[in-house]
């Protein structure tokens, strides 16, 4: 349910993964290349990851979600290496019986990958790159 | 003793590697083997501040005490995700 991947996402796949009958939500955030930062313009992002320790965190905020909200099923794939504008940096996807749970839990979700799960993004602009994070 | 210590991102680029197997003595805790490394490797002291350090994949506190094999890896900060 938790993966890392080099390839092109693709959300179907992902959204397979939490389908089930009992429930009436599937709640997706999908994570985009923007083509601006600090006032600059983007040319591409590279991610960089510590793969095995990060799908793990990935399966600790799965498991944090577990308690607070009534889900069913949990999945993320996050993409590494280079990203063009406009591709998909993550796709998480979470199903509830009813919608509520399933979509703060989404919300949920987002903010604590960037808190605990192991992965950088490098900026790189026209005129330089920096990695994000107070480095 | 021998520790597997792994670089990600800036700190990658301050070292110039991405992994290295370092000789520490025995009871050396994470935070000294940080501040052995950044004696080798200067470009890593403006992150000490900011970074979060691991052992076998979990996060530990600076005075976790090391042993022979562990996986270390300095974890600066976090930017996973998209572009919220």
């Amino acid at each position: 349910m938790f993966e890392i991947k080099k390839a092109p996402l693709i959300v179907e796949e992902v959204v397979e993964k939490v389908r089930s009958d009992s429930c009436g939500a599937i709640a997706t955030f999908i994570g985009t290349v923007r083509n601006a930062s600090m006032g600059k313009r983007v040319v591409y992002l590279e991610y960089d990851a510590y793969e095995e320790m990060a799908v793990k965190k990935m399966g600790a905020v799965g498991q944090e979600v577990k308690e607070k909200w009534d889900i069913d099923k949990m999945a993320i794939t996050h993409r590494i290496g280079k990203l063009d504008i406009g591709e998909m940096s993550v796709v998480i996807a979470i199903s509830s019986p009813h919608r509520k749970d399933a979509l703060e839990a989404c919300q949920y979700t987002i903010d604590r990958i960037k808190q605990i799960v192991p992965i950088w993004k490098k900026e790189v602009w026209e005129d330089g790159e920096i990695w994000i994070g107070k480095q | 003793m021998k520790v597997k210590t792994i670089f990600f991102a800036g700190c990658q680029d301050a070292v110039g590697k991405r992994e290295m197997e370092v000789d520490i003595n025995e009871g050396t805790t994470v935070e000294k083997l940080l501040e052995e490394l950044i004696k080798d490797h200067p470009a890593l002291e403006p992150m000490k501040k900011s970074v979060m350090l691991s052992v076998n994949m979990e996060y530990v506190s600076p005075d976790t005490i090391l042993h022979d094999g562990d996986e270390f890896a300095i974890i600066p900060p976090v930017s996973g995700g998209g572009n919220v």
